[in-house]
Formats: C-alpha cells, sequence, structure tokens
C-alpha cells in the first residue's frame, strides 16, 4: 500500500506549501462523480483527520483517507508541463477506463 | 489527460468545473496575464518564455494583426499601422488626446471616441485593445488548458467612465467575460497581501514607463478604501532615459544627431539606467553614423544628480494625495512600490526618506499588479474561500447635477467609495412646469460652466402643479467598476426617467488633476458666485409668485397705494437682479417680502372664505 510523489511534483508542492504559507501537506482523494463515475481530488491540507493514512514522499507529506486509498493504492503522483500548461497528473495503476478528459476515471 | 491544480481544502471542483479565471493588467507600456494555481498567484508567460507583452499592435493588410514584440520591431518602419501606448486613447475624443501631433498616427474624429486610420481600416482604441486583450486571453486558456470563467482587469484609479467603460467593451470584445474592474493600486495592495493586516494606511507608489500614480489605501477590518489618488500622466522611466540622453549629447557634444542616431542614443541610455540599478557605473560606448565614436562613463552619483527633479516630482503629487487623504507621512503603515521603474535605486531611497520607512519591494514591480488581479478573480469566481476580503474603490471626481441658475449640486462627493447610490430630491422652478431637464456633471467647482457635462436627459409628464409642489427624486448610481447610472423619478405620480451615462469624451488625468487644483484656488470665488446665483435664483421665484398673486387678486384686496408700494419694490428687486452684489440682491428681496406681507395675509383669509363660502357650521364641525 503506497502512494508516491515523482520528484518534480513533490518539489512543486513544497513550493507552493511555501508561497502559500501555512498546510501541513497534500491531501490525495477520489470522489464518486464526473463522467465516468469517480473523480480525483487534489488538495492542500490545513488539518489532519484521525483516520487519515500518511505518506512521504521527497520530504512531503501525503495524506489520504482509506476509502479512497483503496482506489488509489500504487498510484505516483507526477508534475507535467504540456505545452504552456502544466499541472499534477495521477498515474494510477487501478484505472480500468478514464474519460476523455482524464479528470474521471472508473476502477 | 487533463492536468489537476491544488485546491484548498474543501474546495476541490467536480469534472469539468473548473473555474479558470485570469487577472489582466492592461497597461500603456506592457501587459501581463496571471492566474492562481495551485494556491499561489502566478504570471503566465508566453511560448518564448516572456511575461510581458509589449501593448503594440500593428495591423496588416490580410489577416490578424501582429501584437507585443513582433509589432514593437515594426513600430519605426510601419508607424501608421503600428499602434503603441493605446491605452491613452480610450474613451476619448480627438481634442482630449494628450499630444496627438506627436504620434505618427492618422487620428479621424468620430463622435464619443478618436479611431485611428490603419491599412485595415478604421480602428477605435477600444479595437485596438481588444487585439491585445485577445492575445493575452489565447495565452491564459493554452496554459490552464481550458475555457476561462472570467477575467478581472485593472485600471488606473483615475481613469474616468468612458475609460473604464471602454476597457470593459475591449474586453468583451476580445470574448472576455469581465469579471470586475480593479483599479491598478489596489491590486497592488492585494498581491502584496495587505488585506491579511488586521489594518492600515498604505500607499501606492507607481512609476511606470510614462506615467506617474499615487494612490492611499485603507484597510479597516478587511475592507480596503481607496481614499486619495494623484499623479502625473506624463512622468515616468522614459523621463530617466531622455536626461541620460541629453547628458550624452551635451558631454560628447554631438550636433543635431540624425534621427536613427538619436534612436539608438535613446536606446543605450535606456541600458545605462537599467545597468546603474545594480552597478555604480554605465559605459556608453557607441559610433555614430555620422562617423563620430563616443565612449562615456556615466556614474550612479551622475545619473542621480541628473535625475534628482524628476523624482522631486512625484513627490508633489505624494504630498498631494496625502493631503487630500487628510494624513501625514507618519500615518503611513506601508508603501508598496510598482511599475519598473521603480527599480532604479534612487528611486526606492527618495521614498524611503519620503516615508522614513522602508518600502516593499519583494515583488517583482512589473508583476505585481497582474498577481493582485488574478487574486482578486479567483476569489470572485470561487475558488477561495470567499468573504476573506471586500473592495472598495473610490471615485475620482464629484459627480452631480445642475440646478437652477447655473449651480452644480453634489450629489455623489469626489472620493466617495463605490458601488455607491445617493439620491437627492429637487422640485420643479414655475407653476405649471411638466418637465425637468437634468444635466449630469463631473467636477469640483460650484458653477455647471467650470465642470463636465457628461449627459442630459429629460424628465417629462410631471403632473402640473405649482411650483416647488413636485417632488423629484434623482439617484446616482455608481457600479462597482465606476460606471454611473443616473434615474429620475417625481414621487407624487410616479413618472420615471433613466440615462446610462455613456460619456461621450473621457477627461485626461491633467484635466482631473486641473480641475481638482481649480477648485482649491477658485474656492472664494466660486463660494461668491454660488451664492449670487442663489439669491438671484430666489429672487426671480419671489418675483414670479408675487406677479401671480397680483394677476389673479392684487385688485381686490389691495389699495391702489398699497399696489404701488408692491410694485415698487419689485422693481427694485428686477434692478437688483441683473447687478452683482448679493447682499443688495438679498436686501431688495427682504423689502420685498415685508411689502407683501399684509396682501399675503389677506389672501390667506380671502381664500378661507372662498373654502367657508356656502357651507354649514355643522357639516364643517364634522
Amino acid at each position: 500500500m503506497a502512494i508516491t510523489l515523482s520528484e518534480s511534483a513533490a518539489n512543486r508542492v513544497q513550493k507552493f506549501l511555501d508561497q502559500r504559507g501555512k498546510g501541513v501537506g497534500l491531501r490525495l482523494g477520489v470522489r464518486t462523480s464526473g463522467c465516468s463515475g469517480m473523480a480525483y481530488t487534489l488538495e492542500f491540507v490545513d488539518e489532519t483527520q484521525p483516520d487519515d493514512i500518511k505518506f512521504e514522499s521527497f520530504g512531503v507529506t501525503v495524506l489520504i483517507d482509506p476509502k479512497s486509498l483503496t482506489f488509489l493504492d500504487g498510484t505516483e503522483l507526477d508534475f507535467a508541463r504540456e505545452g504552456l500548461n502544466e499541472g499534477f497528473k495521477f498515474n494510477n495503476p487501478n484505472v480500468k477506463n478514464s474519460c476523455g478528459c482524464g479528470e474521471s476515471f472508473n476502477v | 489527460m487533463a492536468l489537476l491544480q491544488i485546491a484548498e481544502p474543501g474546495l476541490s471542483a467536480e469534472p469539468h468545473q473548473h473555474r479558470l479565471a485570469i487577472g489582466i493588467d492592461l497597461g500603456t507600456t506592457n501587459s501581463l496575464v496571471a492566474t492562481v494555481r495551485s494556491g499561489s498567484a502566478a504570471v503566465l508567460e508566453d511560448e518564448a518564455g516572456r511575461a510581458l507583452l509589449p501593448s503594440v499592435v500593428r495591423y496588416v493588410q490580410v489577416g490578424i494583426p501582429e501584437v507585443g514584440v513582433e509589432a514593437q520591431l515594426r513600430q519605426t518602419d510601419d508607424p501608421h499601422n503600428t499602434i503603441a501606448s493605446v491605452k491613452r486613447f480610450m474613451g476619448r475624443g480627438l481634442k482630449d488626446v494628450p499630444g496627438a501631433a506627436a504620434t505618427p498616427y492618422r487620428f479621424v474624429d468620430s463622435p464619443g471616441m478618436v479611431r485611428i486610420d490603419t491599412r485595415a481600416g478604421l480602428k477605435s482604441p477600444v479595437e485596438v485593445s481588444a487585439e491585445i486583450l485577445r492575445v493575452l486571453r489565447g495565452r491564459a486558456e493554452a496554459s490552464l488548458g481550458g475555457e476561462l470563467t472570467g477575467a478581472v482587469i485593472t485600471v488606473p484609479a483615475y481613469f474616468d467612465d468612458a475609460q473604464r467603460q471602454a476597457t470593459k467593451d475591449a474586453a468583451r470584445l476580445a470574448g472576455l467575460n469581465v469579471l470586475r474592474l480593479l483599479n491598478e493600486p489596489t491590486a497592488a495592495a492585494i498581491a502584496y497581501g495587505l488585506d491579511n493586516a488586521s489594518q492600515g494606511v498604505f500607499c501606492i507608489y507607481d512609476l511606470g514607463g510614462g506615467t506617474f500614480d499615487i494612490s492611499i489605501l485603507r484597510l479597516s477590518q478587511g475592507v480596503f478604501e481607496v481614499v486619495a489618488t494623484n499623479g502625473d500622466s506624463a512622468l515616468g522611466g522614459d523621463d530617466f532615459d531622455e536626461c541620460i540622453y541629453r547628458w550624452i549629447v551635451e558631454q560628447a557634444a554631438i550636433v543635431d544627431p540624425s534621427v536613427t542616431d538619436a534612436r539608438l542614443l535613446l536606446s543605450l541610455a535606456r541600458k545605462a539606467k537599467e545597468t546603474l540599478t545594480d552597478h555604480d557605473e554605465a559605459h556608453i560606448c557607441v559610433t555614430l553614423s555620422s562617423g563620430q565614436s563616443i565612449d562615456l562613463v556615466l556614474t550612479a552619483e551622475t545619473f542621480f544628480t541628473l535625475t534628482a527633479s524628476l523624482i522631486a516630482k512625484t513627490l508633489a503629487p505624494t504630498r498631494k494625495a496625502l493631503r487630500d487623504a487628510g494624513l501625514s507621512v507618519g500615518e503611513i503603515d506601508g508603501v508598496v512600490l510598482v511599475g519598473g521603474s521603480t527599480r532604479m535605486r534612487h528611486v526606492r531611497r527618495a521614498v524611503a526618506d519620503y516615508f522614513q520607512s522602508e518600502p516593499l519591494t519583494n515583488l517583482d514591480p512589473d508583476k505585481v499588479v497582474a498577481l493582485g488581479a488574478a487574486m482578486q478573480a479567483n476569489l470572485l469566481v470561487g475558488n477561495h474561500k470567499t468573504d476573506d476580503w471586500l473592495l472598495l474603490d473610490v471615485i475620482p471626481l464629484s459627480l452631480g447635477l445642475e440646478t437652477m441658475g447655473g449651480l452644480a449640486e453634489k450629489v455623489i462627493p469626489r472620493n466617495a467609495t463605490i458601488p455607491v447610490a445617493r439620491a437627492q430630491e429637487f422640485t420643479t422652478f414655475k407653476d405649471g412646469q411638466t418637465a425637468i431637464s437634468i444635466h449630469v456633471v463631473q467636477g469640483e467647482r460650484e458653477l455647471v460652466g467650470d465642470c463636465r457635462s457628461l449627459a442630459r436627459f429629460e424628465l417629462r409628464g410631471i403632473p402640473p402643479m405649482v411650483a416647488g409642489a413636485a417632488r423629484v427624486r434623482v439617484a446616482f448610481q455608481v457600479d462597482a467598476d465606476g460606471l454611473l447610472s443616473v434615474s429620475a423619478q417625481e414621487q407624487t405620480s410616479g413618472v420615471q426617467a433613466t440615462i446610462e451615462v455613456k460619456p461621450s469624451y473621457g477627461l485626461s488625468d491633467d484635466e482631473i488633476a486641473r480641475m481638482l487644483n481649480d477648485s482649491y484656488s477658485n474656492a472664494q470665488t466660486d463660494m461668491n458666485a454660488r451664492n449670487l446665483r442663489e439669491q438671484r435664483v430666489d429672487g426671480l421665484r419671489l418675483l414670479e409668485a408675487t406677479q401671480a398673486a397680483l394677476d389673479q387678486d392684487g385688485w381686490q384686496l389691495l389699495s391702489d397705494a398699497e399696489r404701488a408700494t408692491i410694485e415698487r419694490a419689485m422693481e427694485t428687486l428686477r434692478v437688483m437682479l441683473n447687478g452683482q452684489d448679493p447682499v443688495a440682491l438679498k436686501r431688495a428681496a427682504d423689502s420685498l417680502n415685508r411689502a407683501t406681507a399684509q396682501f399675503a395675509a389677506r389672501r390667506m383669509d380671502a381664500s378661507i372664505q372662498r373654502a367657508l363660502a356656502g357651507q354649514r357650521l355643522d357639516t364643517l364641525e364634522v
């Protein structure tokens, strides 16, 4: 059971956390919505929850709730650039198919 | 695969529901676009990694105009079709365009706003600005990977209605949804997170390429308020270049430099200025087309001495703004530097000396306005926890209307925070008057002739009543973007008229400054003039009322001698009405009032008798 960040993603997250000036880490999650059933969420964490599961990647704390972990286990979060656009990308081995945009998926 | 951004806790958007918002600094010299990604505001760069887009548009024979660096490069060889600094023409008529003759453009006057004749046809400043905005929008969409929900666009705090409306129109033309126009100094304050302080008074010192603006903002309980603005629309970094240029010409004894040489020397002057930002001397080494070679060393010290007067020129408007705000230097809690020219060391030092505190400089002065706009846009589309801050801006000049006698009645005073709505009641001047002409004016002076006319409209269909009985409520509304609408309603009948003020001409900031200065220097004359006009209006009203009464029942109620006394008093008043002495006029009006006191009492008795005639006492008592 593990969630990891790529080195570039970790650097980026650390930078954003520094600029934001507060926050203890990054929360990954899924919720049921979107065109293919599930959608990723990616948020800063100001307060941890009692049942949060904690991972550490390149010095960045990653938090996830146990329910989301079943859908995300083995995921690596990467930071990518596509032309002028830049942002985070979920490389999730559990995904069977996803919608064209990649914002929502199905396991 | 979409690329995701990190959201604030609990604020993850639904898939396909990301609200992408941008902030745009539409500048005179350069424009920028910024957004908030993963919690931080960042300026978006183009493919070549450039953040600043030169605000230059070049129209070509067919196809899309060139915008930015490419257009800027062609400025000298295609001057008629390459338009720079279009911001100065926004919302302006030809006669309002500062230094129109000095520009290479073929201006065509047209109602409302000037047009520029290019090879692609007549273009209004709105269309030219829209081209710049379109490029920034394209850059933002490519960078954010989707449709934009909306944009916040910054404007100078002194921009009037016409200029703000023109900016909004340009954005719409570029396909942008304008969330809000935001004053540039306010944007800068937001970028520095000054809104996180609990309270304070901040000064924004903005020295750009060609303009200088000073603004004083007050923050209390999370509310930002622009309390005063001032500036100089013809002072900026270019003047510092010019100073160095003149120094080179003098030192090297260059006689009559050719146009090419002048341009070359000017660009070297600019380079030298930039070098002196972090070096103590700059070498100027060049061979001119005339064969003359130049090798000079400009020391920082010489540069500072050369340009000391320019810096002094920024401190005068600063003092005025402080005075307007009723504040002393010691009451300013922080100073923010905006604009590339504030990189110069001696500018920073002068500001620090004047305010006796170190100014905030850690953000890039070129980007700070765009960053603040992006933060505001992010808030407005709901990507951030709301009610964090609320922004208030002010109107630069009082808004009011013309009353009888050519007097300006202020409805919304200058520096009132916007959005604002104020209403005032007015009445009719003549018996049976069924229409009122409403003349909306802007300015600080007491007489309408000295203010600027914004719009006129008429309220018709007022039921005939005696003078003074109609109650016309005139409401002025200035929205969050600083745009004005005026409505008038007669209260007893409900008839109504409204106007959206689309002022036909903009005011230049020089004009605003001049109008303000005039209002101070002419305060005494203005008050006297107002006093005289008010007395005249009162006197005229008294004359009309007396004449109407005399015509009605004067022959019945007055003896010939009494009548003659009243008529003599009327004649005296008539003569005084044409005079210039408010005191004598007042005296004449008072004496007519006294002369008619008896008459008025008898009229009252007569009308009561008329009302009671033929009625039985018992029916009256019921």
